[in-house]
């Protein structure tokens, strides 16, 4: 492994931030400027979103068959059963509803993008995009912003609902729970501050997941290594800054409320 | 007083001849990681001629390409495109400069998710022309390289030959007033190379257009120096040093980063540089 002195890494750490910076505020001018690359928006649309529909539904499902099959046990301790529905509901719209459906997405579209941004540096495509009279930044990286923030919104969403319906599958089916008293349950937790966090978090995840995607596919180097090394980042980085995004997001949230 | 002095195009504050001069190096420098790769590099390439610029592996042949492009920036000296001073200008700027300057890259770069219609009418689809006008213009430009058989396929299907006649023909339909050759033969059999030198040859002296070509091989600029296209029989014949061929090949060795040599076929015969002699040699 190469040694690299401490002044080259925070040299190097800064050059990236200020890249990543550029790459973001980029990206959003772009949405001012023509052509505005609908057709290529759509796709990407249907590739981040549709594409990612199964591992939402599947972890949204899991998720809430888990948290009401954790939270029963202990209601139970305090005859307290008929709460599962409050805290499956709020526990998936405020807080995993939003985070897990962003790392699943993150770790399947932030490297796809990653993968294939980069090859396309490695084997010359985005030179010759920009030889071509083309801004690859508006060509390929606006769209894919603009998709997978507008598709995590939607996402998040159906994740959320599929999570409420696994809680009730658990509720109905092994803790003996009334439909009816669940659902109540469920929608009495939720306030319209809780809602508004849930959907405004995917909205900022998913320009995380799709400039980080972009970043380390646009700034790949060293052949097909080089390619395999920005996916592996592009994931653990889009993963990291999503949790740390959150803490920040939740507390600012708090504050408002 | 030059004759062509009535029609200089100003630019930038300063004379540049842009009817006789397509691009201008003036002192132009770059290194990457604090390793220099091009040092103080001068040189003119005037409209219709074609410069071959040969050197070993790193010393700055592609980099001088991809400057003349806008795609690196120098870290001094001025570059001059068309007549335009590309190094004071901004990437939305370049844009529209780089629709009159086309470029065939080393490996040819084509969008390996698009077929071979859609990576030569790549151009004139972001220019939102006619459908019946880009497919003309696309049939035109594959004709031009023969290549029209291959229109539905894709780059992983086709021979390194295909890809890089494919890479011309998407250089070319803009009709540009410039080309860029980054080594068009490496990789390529004998047979495939002429192949490909005949369509550079073709492009020069049917269209005139002034090109700078990054090779490795010196038998290519010697061939390029030596034969003209034949129109009538749509091949290329030795020139047998007749001037009336108009054919203007030049050029141009580089050496760490230098250019050590600048002149004609005949001149880089003649050279009594040990180190030039051992590189033609």
């Amino acid at each position: 492994m190469e040694l690299v002195s401490p002044f080259d890494f925070v040299k190097r750490s800064v050059l990236a931030v200020q890249e990543y910076a550029y790459l973001s505020v980029r990206s959003l001018a772009n949405l001012f400027r023509k052509p505005l690359y609908m057709a290529d928006t759509i796709q990407q649309a249907d590739l981040i979103g549709v594409g990612s529909l199964p591992i939402v539904v599947l972890t949204g499902m899991f998720t809430g068959i888990v948290l009401a099959l954790n939270t029963s046990k202990t209601l139970e301790q305090f005859g307290s059963l008929s709460l599962t529905g409050r805290l499956v509901s709020f526990s998936m719209v405020r807080e995993l509803g939003p985070v897990l459906t962003s790392l699943m997405v993150a770790g399947r579209n932030a490297s796809g993008m990653a993968s294939e941004l980069g090859s396309m540096k490695v084997t010359e495509q985005i030179d010759a995009m920009r030889a071509l009279g083309t801004d690859p930044y508006k060509k390929l990286v606006t769209p894919r912003v603009i998709s997978t923030v507008f598709m995590m919104f939607f996402l998040t969403i159906i994740s959320d609902l599929v999570g409420l319906i696994g809680g009730w599958i658990i509720s109905f089916s092994m803790l003996g729970l009334d439909s009816t008293q669940y659902w109540n349950s469920a929608y009495q937790a939720l306030h319209y501050n809780d809602v508004i966090t849930g959907l405004a978090k995917p909205l900022v995840f998913g320009f995380i997941i799709a400039t980080v995607g972009c970043y380390f596919g646009m700034t790949t180097k060293g052949g097909t290594q080089g390619v395999g090394r920005s996916t592996t980042e592009a994931v653990v980085w889009a993963s990291v800054i999503i949790l740390a995004v959150d803490a920040v997001l939740t507390q600012l949230f708090i504050t408002l409320s | 007083m030059p004759a062509f002095d009535n029609n200089i195009s100003l630019s930038d504050e300063r004379n540049i001849d842009t009817v006789h001069k397509a691009i201008i190096f003036e002192n132009v420098s770059i290194g990457f990681e604090d390793v220099p790769v091009l040092d103080g590099v001068s040189f003119e390439l005037r409209r219709g001629e074609t410069k071959v610029i040969m050197g070993v592996a790193g010393s700055g042949k592609s980099t001088i390409l991809k400057l003349c492009l806008g795609l690196l920036k120098p870290d001094s000296g001025h570059i001059y495109v068309l007549g335009h001073d590309i190094t004071t200008m901004t990437e939305e700027e370049l844009f529209e400069l780089r629709n009159k300057v086309g470029i065939v890259f080393q490996e040819s770069a084509l969008f390996d998710s698009l077929n071979v219609r859609d990576n030569v009418a790549f151009r004139l689809m972001e220019e939102h022309l006619p459908a019946a006008e880009v497919e003309k213009r696309v049939r035109e430009s594959l004709s031009f390289v023969e290549l029209e058989a291959a229109i539905d396929k894709f780059p992983a299907e086709l021979s390194g030959g295909m890809r890089r006649r494919v890479g011309i023909a998407r250089a070319i339909i803009t009709q540009p007033e410039v080309l860029l050759y980054d080594s068009p033969t490496g990789g390529l059999d004998p047979i495939t190379s002429t192949t490909i030198i005949e369509l550079i040859m073709k492009q020069r002296d049917v269209f005139k257009t002034s090109a700078l070509m990054v090779t490795h091989r010196l038998q290519d600029g010697f061939t390029l120096a030596t034969h003209y296209f034949d129109p009538a029989t749509r091949h290329m014949k030795p020139s047998d040093g007749m001037p009336s061929q108009d054919i203007r090949t030049s050029f141009m060795i580089l050496r760490e980063g230098k250019a050590v040599f600048e002149g004609s076929a005949h001149e880089l015969g003649q050279v009594q540089d040990p180190y030039i002699k051992e590189y033609i040699s």
